[in-house]
């Protein structure tokens, strides 16, 4: 299937659009929630929530014993707070650290989630079945009324952001300061969980439990290497999300067999190792070559200093002297006497190369002062 | 209980027993989170294993996948050097993406893989007796007990071998690598320790409940003891008993195995987070009451020496002016009144010898910046403390 048609099939095929719509707003949420979480330390807590909301979905079903997604995900909101203000209250109240806060809760509250699960499986009630789709995700069972609920979390998210957007962003970088200022760090704070929380909930039903934490960390991370600013990183987080649904829903869309959720993730995972290399001014790339333009730079000025200190022996500055003479410096490559020719600091008449005026002067000055004109 | 049962019992326990020890390890040197990045992200590793092996217990899968494991750490490890990202962005970036090679990768091959993804979470203890070990045509019990069993004797035999090296590498890596222990090497040691583990213990007990045999039994050891040997030893005793005790709920509820050692584990923690003698959470939340009153009755004496004037000294008064509610005051006051601080005369109070004696130490105390002088004084202060 070639792309103009699969463009066509998303407007048209209500599924496919249904799809499509969905996996790009979960995309543009969790990439606008993300950043906060990358940006506060709090990237594995995605990953630990996401495991947390298991048991609350096993618990809702058995409660009200209906499959109905929105009552599923009160269950999955709760326990994932629980989980959240659990680990909270483990690293601010005993000596263990976050790591083996997050590990623990994560791993007890899935493993009791599957135990539910299980137990579930083994019930007479036919309306089970399915239940286990959250693990991975499914996103061929999103409907409308998903999507809608999305768009409206989305949209009150997006709201609660841009009014308390300076709150937001002082507590982020400097939470000392925000409180000596008197806002109440605690309710901004939580009110941060609570929708980091809320993204992840979302997501569970699409992505799943085990790869939530991707989606929300991955578009983030690329868009950190970007820009400086919170408010690009957001907007480009979101981007990112929004078009690694697009793509991941379209690529397993394609084939068979290829299930939604790992694809999206990822695609994102792409998203992010190209920002890595690709980024211009952290990335690994242009960081390479800066480094390799360093080192050609210190090598052409060492041949430099080499040429003077021969060139400072004769009276006449621009005496020739032959190229073999630089052959047992280290620094000299046929490259480099070409570029400094270039730069008119050297003369070359066949095998024999000469000092100008101009080159010797600046191999004077070369180490005595900061030259400002620093090739 | 018939032999199975035993069997399944057997195998959770040493299974409880080789993840405790490196858990314990990954705890104190704060990297709990690798455990559940290795364990997601040897997935590919299992599946291309399986592919070319047909058998999930062969060493060669064990190998491959344990492989895979030791990548994940250098990849983490790759992505933090460069300065990009955070530590945790990087264990969070790179296991979701191998995590979902793999299941992209069972997915594809659906109809010519054994194994699918629940039981890649899961594992399927249940089902490990079925898989028996033929030596010589002689059934010697299931392959998953030979499997983890002979980790556990390699993952013992080094934890006694270098158990000097990575205690002091654990709590004093500058002095362990002045001393000639590089700590690269028992890094790796640890993190392959980890790996094969993982991979090991994942056909039995599934992805999730490696993490948490690894990291719960070691969380609640810490709460109770920090003493290394002690940690490793309750470690194993609560991984054990969780194995065992798990089991038998299982059996009862008739639900995953894994699921329910999980939520033993769980209980476990819980327990002991609310009632470990000095760090549970009941014994803090009392500790910090019990600072707090005497904080209160520091001030409280110290405004009575400060004040010789009938009205500053009156009760009524007092409640308005330290602004305390009536309760607090009214305990502080009978603490003082018990500890024979102060009298009571027509609701005036005044200090008495002994809280005149202690106020004036408790200023001492206050100006003091020496710590050596305060070492003294602190034992005075806390008479209150049972």
């Amino acid at each position: 299937m070639d792309i103009t048609t699969y463009i066509e099939l998303v407007f048209s095929d209500y599924t496919l659009r249904t799809i499509t719509l969905g996996t790009a707003i979960l995309g543009a949420i969790t990439g606008m929630l993300g950043s906060f979480a990358v940006l506060r330390k709090q990237s594995l807590l995605g990953d630990a929530i996401s495991h947390a909301a298991l048991p609350g979905i096993a618990i809702a079903f058995l409660i009200t014993g209906a499959k109905d997604s929105n009552t599923l995900l009160i269950g999955a909101l709760v326990s994932g707070l629980v989980g959240t203000f659990w680990i909270k209250n483990i690293v601010t109240k005993t000596h263990l650290k976050s790591d083996t806060a997050l590990g623990l809760i994560l791993s007890v509250f899935f493993g009791f989630g599957m135990l539910l699960l299980t137990f579930i499986q083994k019930q007479p009630n036919a309306n089970q079945a399915g239940l286990d789709k959250y693990l991975f995700g499914q996103a061929a069972t999103l409907v409308e009324s998903d999507v809608w609920m999305m768009a409206i979390i989305t949209g009150v998210c997006l709201l609660v952001m841009l009014t308390f957007w300076k709150e937001f962003k002082i507590l982020l970088f400097d939470a000392d300061y925000t409180k000596t200022l008197g806002f109440n760090t605690r309710i901004i704070d939580i009110l941060i969980t609570v929708f980091i929380v809320l993204a992840i909930v979302l997501g569970l039903q699409t992505v799943g439990v085990v790869l939530m934490s991707a989606m929300l960390l991955a578009p983030a991370a690329a868009a950190r290497q970007w820009t400086n600013s919170l408010s690009k990183m957001v907007v480009l987080a979101a981007v990112f999300g929004a078009f690694s649904g697009v793509f991941g829903t379209a690529i397993s869309a394609s084939q068979n067999n290829l299930s939604t959720g790992p694809v999206i993730v990822l695609v994102a995972s792409v998203f992010v190792a190209f920002s890595f290399i690709f980024s211009p001014s952290r990335g690994l790339l242009f960081k390479q070559i800066r480094v390799i333009k360093n080192r050609r730079d210190l090598e052409l000025h060492k041949t430099l200093a080499f040429m003077y200190h021969i060139a400072e022996t004769h009276e006449n500055i621009s005496h020739p002297h032959t190229v073999k003479l630089l052959n047992n410096f280290q620094g000299y490559t046929k490259s480099t006497l070409q570029k400094l020719v270039d730069k008119d600091y050297v003369k070359l008449n066949g095998n024999m190369w000469s000092l100008t005026p101009t080159g010797f002067e600046t191999a004077a000055n070369l180490y005595t002062k900061q030259s400002t004109n620093d090739e | 209980m018939n032999s199975a049962q035993l069997e399944i019992q057997l195998i959770a326990s040493l299974v409880a027993i080789a993840c405790a020890i490196p858990g314990t390890f990954l705890v104190l040197r704060k990297m709990a989170m690798i455990s559940d990045a290795i364990s997601h992200a040897i997935l590919p590793g299992i599946v291309v294993g399986f592919f070319i092996t047909q058998d999930l217990n062969s060493p060669l899968l064990i190998l491959l996948a344990a492989l895979t494991g030791i990548i994940t750490v250098v990849l983490v490890e790759y992505i933090q050097k460069t300065g990009l990202v955070k530590e945790d962005t990087a264990i969070g970036l790179v296991f979701p993406a191998l995590f979902s090679i793999g299941v992209i990768l069972i997915a594809k091959n659906a109809n010519d893989v054994h194994l699918d993804v629940d039981a890649v979470l899961l594992g399927e203890l249940a089902f490990a007796p079925f898989d028996r070990l033929l030596f010589n045509g002689i059934d010697i019990g299931p392959k998953s007990l030979w499997v983890v069993g002979l980790i556990l004797l390699v993952t013992v035999s080094l934890l006694i071998l270098f158990f000097k090296e990575l205690k002091l590498s654990t709590f004093d890596e500058g002095l362990s690598a002045s001393l000639g222990f590089s700590p690269a090497i028992i890094h790796y040691g640890l993190m392959s320790v980890s790996s094969v583990t993982t991979v090991g213990a994942f056909d039995a007990v599934g992805a999730i409940l490696v993490v948490a045999l690894m990291i719960s039994p070691a969380a609640s050891a810490y709460l109770l003891t920090t003493d290394l040997k002690k940690m490793l030893g309750l470690a194993i005793s609560f991984g054990v008993f969780s194995a065992v005790f798990g089991y038998w709920v299982a059996h009862w509820l008739d639900a995953s195995i894994a699921g329910s050692i999980t939520t033993v584990l769980g209980l476990v923690f819980l327990l002991v987070y609310l009632f470990a003698p000095t760090k549970g959470i009941i014994a803090v939340m009392y500790r910090e009451r019990q600072q707090q009153i005497e904080v209160s009755l520091l001030t409280f004496l110290l405004h009575l020496k400060n004040h010789d004037e009938l009205e500053e000294r009156h009760v009524n008064h007092l409640y308005e002016h330290i602004n305390w509610q009536k309760v607090r005051a009214k305990s502080v006051l009978d603490l003082a009144q018990k500890n024979n601080m102060i009298r009571l005369d027509k609701n005036i109070v005044s200090l008495t010898e002994k809280g005149d004696q202690f106020t004036s130490k408790a200023i001492d105390y206050i100006m003091t910046n020496e710590d050596a002088q305060i070492e003294d004084m602190k034992a005075d202060f806390f008479l209150f403390r049972g």
